[in-house]
């Protein structure tokens, strides 16, 4: 019974599936002065790339109906600072293997952050964010083109050794092509989803909430549309599926892993509360009894 | 930085539209000058970040204008109700660089973090001068809280209505050791330029978590990128980068 929250993630156990999602938990130390963040399944850092990032004007947040959006972009001190500052100081507080989610403007770019993360031991899994603009293909999404997301898949996979997932954008028409791309040039697995395009106008000023107009929502109200792509995903490839979206309590997580994914990541719910995951997995066990579930790994792929 | 459940036990307008709220819980500790909380409220997302007006071990009070949702349903609620808070947020004024006689500028609902910073200042025998601007008269509150303090207090109103007619640098005294203020942007900037002395600047932004998580607030300093909820919301002078000064 005690291992009954266990899962497997790309060949490495998870105690269990509760993964905090990249850009919503720092470099994890942050929460750590919150609760002892070594009770997470693992987690995913915030989105790195080759140099230093400011990010977009402020502001860069919008509240809207069960949930917000965020045009942060991809703000972070670049992977050299990454692994000198950011890990020593995570090793501090998590002794278990870390996601490292890796962003990029070009294939090239991906590739050598990757293969820089792909030397540091705490380094679980590579999660490849393919939602960003490849400068070289006209700005377009690198996620919103089967070719380039495999293009990318493939560059990353011969400079690494570890799991490779590439965390899909579902601002797609079809979300199953760009995981199928993935999965036949050797991903290891597929996260998904991303944050959904929106925006917010201020009725006063009757400008954009956000000053970069647009932005991605995430929330609650993201949950039914992620859980049908996470399904819909599940169905195409045969590769680990990790299901967010939405996601901010136990029944969620159950649903997501019902639908076949592995694991959960739980994105916004981190930031209106701080011990969101903690209590998650604290209410994992009831949630499951209450729908007479013995452990998670018979979920999987059950509808 | 605490999750707590706290009680309100005082929620009165002060203003037509800005109210002062007492929360109370045990395990509350006294809060910063300059420092905010993080209210949860029903059916919305987002938390709610209002700085702290006063405070002592077991509570804090905050003042808040009614300007949205969030606040319009914080103006609804009655003592005994409860709020899941998010405490002990930001980085607050820093109160040894005062000198003896520090100048206090506040603009509107950034006068409330001034009160506990002039109620500090004047424990550690301090003799600060509180500089309140508003609008106009019907805005105006803290004249009578700040004197009550033994503070010296002016205050301004665009419209000459009430006090001194024009803006808080309008006010500002001949001399003073250091400024500390709060308010909107632009009197922030006008009172960056009409400083003679150093001082400390508390700046508002939309905020996705509220305690450093979510990089929803940053701002480019010349010391480096700062988040307005955890480095800030107070910075110093000398580090600012304005966009357009």
């Amino acid at each position: 019974m005690e291992n009954r929250l266990v899962v497997n993630l790309c060949g490495l156990e998870l105690d269990n599936p509760v993964i905090p999602a990249s850009g919503t938990f720092g470099f994890g130390y942050e929460f750590a002065q919150w609760y002892d963040i070594n009770c997470l399944g693992t987690f995913s850092f915030k989105g790195t790339t080759k140099d230093p990032r400011f990010g977009n004007p402020t502001p860069r947040i919008a509240e809207c109906p069960a949930g917000m959006i965020n045009a942060v972009g991809l703000q972070n001190p670049g992977v050299d600072k990454v692994i000198v500052e950011e890990l020593p100081k995570l090793k501090e507080v998590f002794h278990k293997k870390v996601m490292a989610n890796v962003s990029g403007f070009s294939v090239e770019d991906y590739a050598y952050t990757c293969e820089r993360l792909d030397a540091e031991e705490q380094v679980g899994w590579l999660e490849v964010n393919i939602s960003c603009p490849n400068v070289h293909g006209g700005g377009m999404s690198f996620g919103t083109d089967p070719k380039a997301a495999a293009e990318v898949t493939a560059a990353v996979k011969r400079v690494t050794t570890k799991p490779v997932i590439m965390k899909l954008s579902p601002n797609v028409t079809d979300i199953t092509a760009i995981a199928k791309a993935c999965e036949d040039a050797g991903a290891d697995g597929v996260s998904l989803i991303n944050t959904l395009q929106g925006m917010r106008i201020n009725l006063r000023t009757r400008k954009p909430v956000i000053r970069n107009v647009m932005g991605g929502v995430s929330g609650p109200a993201v949950f039914p549309v992620a859980l049908r792509m996470v399904w819909q995903v599940c169905r195409a490839v045969k590769i680990p599926v990790v299901g967010m979206g939405g996601v901010s309590t136990a029944e969620d997580v159950l649903e997501m892993m019902m639908a076949g994914a592995s694991a959960v990541e739980v994105g916004a719910a981190n930031l209106t509360d701080p011990c969101a995951c903690k209590k998650i997995i604290d209410d994992l066990p009831a949630a499951m009894d209450k729908y007479g579930i013995k452990s998670l790994q018979e979920l999987k792929g059950e509808i | 930085m605490k999750q707590q459940i706290l009680t309100i036990t005082e929620n009165v307008p002060v203003t037509n539209c800005v109210y002062r709220m007492r929360l109370e819980g045990a395990d509350l500790e006294a809060q910063n000058p300059g420092g905010f909380v993080n209210i949860r409220l029903d059916g919305l997302f987002l938390r709610r970040p209002i700085s702290v007006y006063d405070s002592e071990p077991g509570s804090v009070t905050i003042l808040y204008k009614v300007v949205g949702k969030g606040t319009e349903q914080m103006a609804g609620m009655k003592p005994g109700e409860t709020l899941d808070v998010l405490t002990g947020l930001g980085n607050g004024y820093d109160l040894t660089k005062s000198g003896d006689t520090p100048v206090l500028l506040g603009g509107g609902v950034g006068v409330p973090p001034l009160y506990l910073l002039a109620k500090k200042l004047i424990a550690e025998g301090k003799k600060p001068q509180a500089v309140l601007g508003f609008n106009t008269a019907a805005e105006v509150f803290g004249e009578a809280e700040f004197k009550a303090l033994g503070c010296g207090v002016t205050v301004t109103t665009a419209d000459g209505s009430y006090g001194v007619r024009g803006f808080v640098t309008d006010a500002l005294p001949e001399e003073y050791s250091y400024f500390y203020t709060c308010g909107p942007e632009p009197m922030l900037r006008a009172v960056y330029r009409a400083a003679k002395t150093s001082g400390q600047l508390s700046f508002e932004e939309r905020m996705g978590c509220g305690f450093g998580a979510c990089m929803g607030c940053s701002c480019k300093t010349i010391t480096g990128y700062k988040r307005i909820c955890r480095e800030g919301p107070v910075l110093e002078k000398e580090e600012i980068l304005w966009a357009n000064l």
